[in-house]
C-alpha cells in the first residue's frame, strides 16, 4: 500500500480485497471479552477533525482503542479555518511532535492532498469536502459482501445529492473497480458534469432506477449546502426521490438498503425503510470499526522501513 | 553614442519587414533600418547571430504589478524586472491594488514607482467604477490625463448593463477602450475550477465556460449600441470565442487577449502532477482540451488580437493553503516568451511575424500607445528573441517577487536574449551572452 489513504483511487483492486479480508480479521477482536490487541502499541494517532463528526471520529477512535494506539483528538471549529492557524501551519506542528498516523476530516476538498505533502506521518482521508470518504466506501463494500458474497455484477443503486457527496464519490470508483454496476440517481441540479465518465448510469427517474437493485444506498440531503436553489422544497424532494416502501418493492426481493448517516428521515428515506428489514444501516455502522482497524493496521502495523 | 544592431533576423510586420536588415538606434530612437547600414562617426556595433529574432518590443497589456498596497506579492520594480526578463518592454497593469486606482493620486503613483525603477514602460489602467464597486463611474478624464490608457473593473465583470453602457459611451470620449473581465457572477458562483469531469471527479465546484462568454455577449451588444470599444480580457472558453467572431463580423468594436496558460495547459492540471496544485488555480479557470483547441485555432486564424500574460503574483503563504481558500492567479510574465515559441511557433500553430503582432503590435493598437513599430523615428524599444533557446524554467530564479507558475520545471525551446527600452538594454540574458 502508498503511504496514505488520501482516496480510493490509490488502491489496487488486490489491495481492496486485503482491506476487506483483513477486516474480517479484525472483525472477530470486536466479538472477544477483551476487544483489544497490542498491534499498534506506541503508535500515536492523531484524529484531526475541521468538521464535526461524530460516527466518523468515534469510528475511528475505537479502532485505534482496539488496537492500542495512543489516540489524540483535535476538533478545529470551522469558524477559526479563516481566521486561525494554516491547516499547513497546523500539520508541521503536529508533525513536529511526530505522530505515526494522522486522520484528517476537512471540509475543503484535496486537504489531505496538502497534509500529505506536508507530513511525513502516515494520512488517512476521513471525508475530504466533496472529493472522497474512502473507509466509507470500504465499510460499504464489506456490508455489502458480507450480505451478497459478491460485489462484482451486483445492480447497485445510488440515489441522492451526488454533487456534494464524498460518499458517493467514493463508492463510485470502488464499486466500479470491483465490477459492479452502478446506476447514480438525483435531481438532475445535483448530478455532477461528467459522472458518467467514471463507468456509471445516470438517471434522474428513481422508480427506473431501483428496479432490480441488489444493493440501493441512500446520500444524506445536506440541508447546510443546500442554499443553491437545486430543488423546490424538501417535501417535493421527498416526492420525487425519497426512498419508500412501494419503491423499495421495485427492486430485488432480498434488496438491501444502506445509507451513510447522518440519516434525514422523511427527506431521503422514510422511517419505514430505515427501520425496515431491508436495512443494514447499523450493520454498516459497525462494519466502520472493523474496517477503519483494517486501514489503520495495514498503514501503519507493519515493521519499519516496509 | 549610437549603436548598430547587425543582422539577425528583423520581423516588423507594421512596417512589412521580416529578414535580415541591421537597425541603427541613436539614443532614445531608432535612426534608421535597412540592408548593410552604413554610419559614419562614432557607432558600437552589436552583432545579431542570425538565429535570434530582433521585434519591436513585447508589450504585456494585463498584468498585476500589486503596488500599492500589496507589496508582499510583487512591486512596481520587481515587476518591471520580471518584465524586461521575460522581453517585455511595456506592461498594462490592473487596478485593483489597495486602494484601487479609480484617481489620479493612484495613477501618478504608479508612474512614479515606474520611474524610479526605469525598466520597462509601465501603462496603467483605471478602474471603471469607484472603488470597482461597480456603483459610480471613476472620474475617467483626470485618470485619462494622469496617464491611464484604458479602464477595467478587473478582477470582477463591470457589474451592470447600464454601467457598461456608461462606461462605454464615457471612455469612448477619451478613445479608451473598456477591458473587461467577462464572467457572469451567478453563474460564476463559488467555483474554483472549470466546470467538467476533472472537478466532479475531485469535488471542486465548476465554472462553466458560459459565464464567461454570456458577459461576452453582454458587452459585445453594447460596444454596438454605443460604438465603444470593448477588449475581452484572459479569454478561455470557446463560446467566448464564438461570441468575438460573431460580435467582429457584425463590425462591433471588440478585440480579445488569450493567456499562454490558456492555450497551452486544462484542466487535467487539477489531478496530476500535483492532486489540487494551488498553482493551477486561476480565473478563468484552465479549461478542457476542447477549449484549449479553440484557443489555438483563434491564434491562428487571426480572431484572437493579442496574447497577454495576467500576471498575477502572490505569495507563497497565500497558495500553500487548501484549494478552495487559494487566492486564483499565476505569474506569467518571465515564462510567456517560451511558452510562445515553444507550443505556437515550433508546434507550426503560427508564424513569428504572427506572434509579434499578437505580443506588440496588436496590444499598441488597442491600447493605443507607443510601440509595436521599429519605424524610424519610433522610441528604440526592442525585444531581441532567441527561438531555439533551451530553457528551463526555474521559479526560485526568477525576477517576481512571487512563485505561483505552474510551468517550473519544464524545459521549453524559445526565451529572450535581450531587452531594450528607449534604447538601453535593460535585460541581458547570460545564457545567449549578446553583447548589447
Amino acid at each position: 500500500m502508498k503511504k496514505d489513504l488520501l482516496g480510493i483511487g490509490d488502491l489496487t483492486r488486490d489491495e481492496i480485497y486485503l482491506i476487506l479480508d483483513t477486516a474480517e480479521a479484525m472483525r472477530e477482536i470486536g466479538q472477544r471479552p477483551i476487544k483489544k490487541v497490542p498491534t499498534l502499541r506506541g503508535k500515536t494517532v492523531v484524529n484531526l477533525f475541521y468538521e464535526p463528526s461524530t460516527r466518523t471520529r468515534t469510528s475511528f477512535e475505537i479502532a485505534e482503542k482496539r488496537l492500542s494506539a495512543d489516540t489524540l483528538n483535535i476538533a478545529v471549529a470551522a469558524s477559526s479555518v479563516l481566521k486561525g492557524e494554516t491547516l499547513a501551519d497546523t500539520a508541521m506542528n503536529i508533525e513536529a511532535m511526530a505522530p505515526d498516523v494522522i486522520v484528517l476530516r476537512h471540509a475543503s476538498s484535496g486537504a489531505c492532498h496538502l497534509l500529505s505533502r506536508i507530513c511525513k506521518s502516515r494520512v488517512i482521508n476521513a471525508g475530504d469536502g466533496m472529493h472522497e470518504h474512502p473507509t466509507q466506501a470500504l465499510l460499504d463494500a464489506f456490508t455489502i459482501r458480507e450480505h451478497k458474497k459478491r460485489i462484482d455484477g451486483l445492480n447497485v443503486t445510488i440515489v441522492g445529492d451526488l454533487l456534494h457527496s464524498r460518499v458517493l464519490r467514493s463508492n463510485v470508483l470502488l464499486l466500479t473497480q470491483l465490477g459492479a454496476d452502478v446506476c447514480v440517481c438525483g435531481p438532475s441540479t445535483l448530478v455532477p458534469i461528467g459522472i458518467e465518465r467514471l463507468g456509471v448510469r445516470v438517471s434522474t427517474r428513481v422508480d427506473e432506477a431501483v428496479r432490480d437493485a441488489d444493493v440501493i444506498m441512500m446520500l444524506r440531503i445536506q440541508q447546510e449546502r443546500m442554499h443553491g436553489a437545486f430543488f423546490p422544497s424538501v417535501r417535493e424532494y421527498f416526492n420525487t426521490f425519497g426512498m419508500t416502501p412501494a419503491r423499495v418493492a421495485r427492486a430485488k426481493p432480498d434488496v438491501i438498503i444502506m445509507h451513510p448517516g447522518p440519516m434525514n428521515r422523511g427527506i431521503e428515506i422514510s422511517s419505514e425503510v430505515a427501520d425496515g428489514p431491508y436495512s443494514v444501516i447499523l450493520e454498516q455502522v459497525a462494519n466502520g470499526v472493523s474496517v477503519r482497524m483494517a486501514v489503520l493496521y495495514l498503514l501503519a502495523g507493519g515493521v519499519e522501513g516496509d | 553614442m549610437k549603436r548598430l544592431l547587425k543582422g539577425g533576423r528583423l520581423v516588423d510586420p507594421a512596417n512589412g519587414r521580416d529578414g535580415v536588415f541591421d537597425l541603427l538606434v541613436d539614443g532614445d530612437r531608432i535612426a534608421r533600418v535597412g540592408r548593410d547600414l552604413h554610419v559614419d562617426g562614432a557607432v558600437a556595433v552589436v552583432e545579431i547571430p542570425s538565429g535570434l529574432v530582433v521585434c519591436p518590443g513585447l508589450i504585456d497589456m494585463h498584468v498585476h504589478l500589486r503596488e500599492p498596497g500589496q507589496e508582499h506579492k510583487e512591486t512596481v520594480a520587481t515587476g518591471t524586472a520580471a518584465a524586461v526578463a521575460g522581453g517585455f518592454t511595456a506592461v498594462a497593469c490592473m487596478p485593483n491594488t489597495s486602494p484601487v486606482n479609480d484617481n489620479a493620486g493612484v495613477t501618478e503613483y504608479i508612474l512614479k514607482k515606474a520611474a524610479e525603477a526605469n525598466l520597462a514602460r509601465v501603462y496603467p489602467i483605471g478602474a471603471v467604477s469607484r472603488g470597482q464597486a461597480g456603483e459610480q463611474l471613476a472620474e475617467i478624464g483626470e485618470l485619462r490625463q494622469a496617464g491611464c490608457v484604458a479602464i477595467t473593473d478587473d478582477g470582477r465583470p463591470v457589474a451592470t448593463a447600464m454601467l457598461m453602457r456608461r462606461a462605454l459611451e464615457y471612455a469612448g470620449m477619451f478613445g479608451m477602450p473598456v477591458i473587461e473581465h467577462c464572467e457572469e457572477q451567478t453563474l460564476k458562483g463559488d467555483g474554483v475550477a472549470h466546470e467538467g469531469f476533472h472537478a466532479s471527479a475531485l469535488g471542486l465546484r465548476g465554472i462553466p465556460g458560459q459565464a464567461e462568454s454570456i458577459m461576452a455577449l453582454r458587452d459585445i451588444a453594447l460596444a454596438e449600441l454605443t460604438g465603444g470599444a470593448v477588449h475581452v480580457a484572459h479569454m478561455s472558453a470557446r463560446q467566448t470565442l464564438d461570441a468575438v467572431r460573431w460580435g467582429k463580423s457584425r463590425g462591433a468594436r471588440v478585440t480579445c487577449e488569450v493567456t499562454p496558460h490558456h492555450f497551452v495547459l486544462t484542466d487535467e492540471m487539477l489531478r496530476a502532477p500535483i492532486a489540487y496544485d494551488t498553482n493551477v488555480k486561476m480565473n478563468p479557470p484552465l479549461r478542457d482540451a476542447a477549449d484549449r483547441d479553440a484557443m489555438l485555432a483563434g491564434i491562428a486564424d487571426g480572431s484572437v488580437d493579442a496574447i497577454a500574460t495576467d500576471h498575477a503574483p502572490h505569495h507563497y503563504d497565500e497558495k500553500r493553503v487548501e484549494f478552495d481558500h487559494a487566492p486564483f492567479g499565476i505569474t506569467g510574465l518571465e515564462t510567456a516568451v517560451s511558452l510562445c515559441f515553444d507550443r505556437l511557433v515550433h508546434a507550426g500553430v503560427i508564424s513569428v511575424s504572427r506572434l509579434v503582432e499578437l505580443l506588440s503590435v496588436n496590444p499598441a493598437r488597442i491600447l493605443q500607445v507607443t510601440g509595436g513599430s521599429l519605424a524610424e523615428g519610433a522610441p528604440a524599444d526592442i525585444s531581441i528573441l532567441a527561438p531555439d533557446l533551451a530553457v528551463t524554467v526555474s521559479a526560485a530564479t526568477m525576477r517576481s517577487k512571487s512563485r505561483n507558475t505552474p510551468f517550473d520545471g519544464w524545459t521549453l525551446r524559445g526565451g529572450v536574449a535581450a531587452t531594450i527600452v528607449g534604447g538601453r538594454a535593460v535585460y541581458v540574458n547570460e545564457a545567449v551572452g549578446l553583447q548589447v
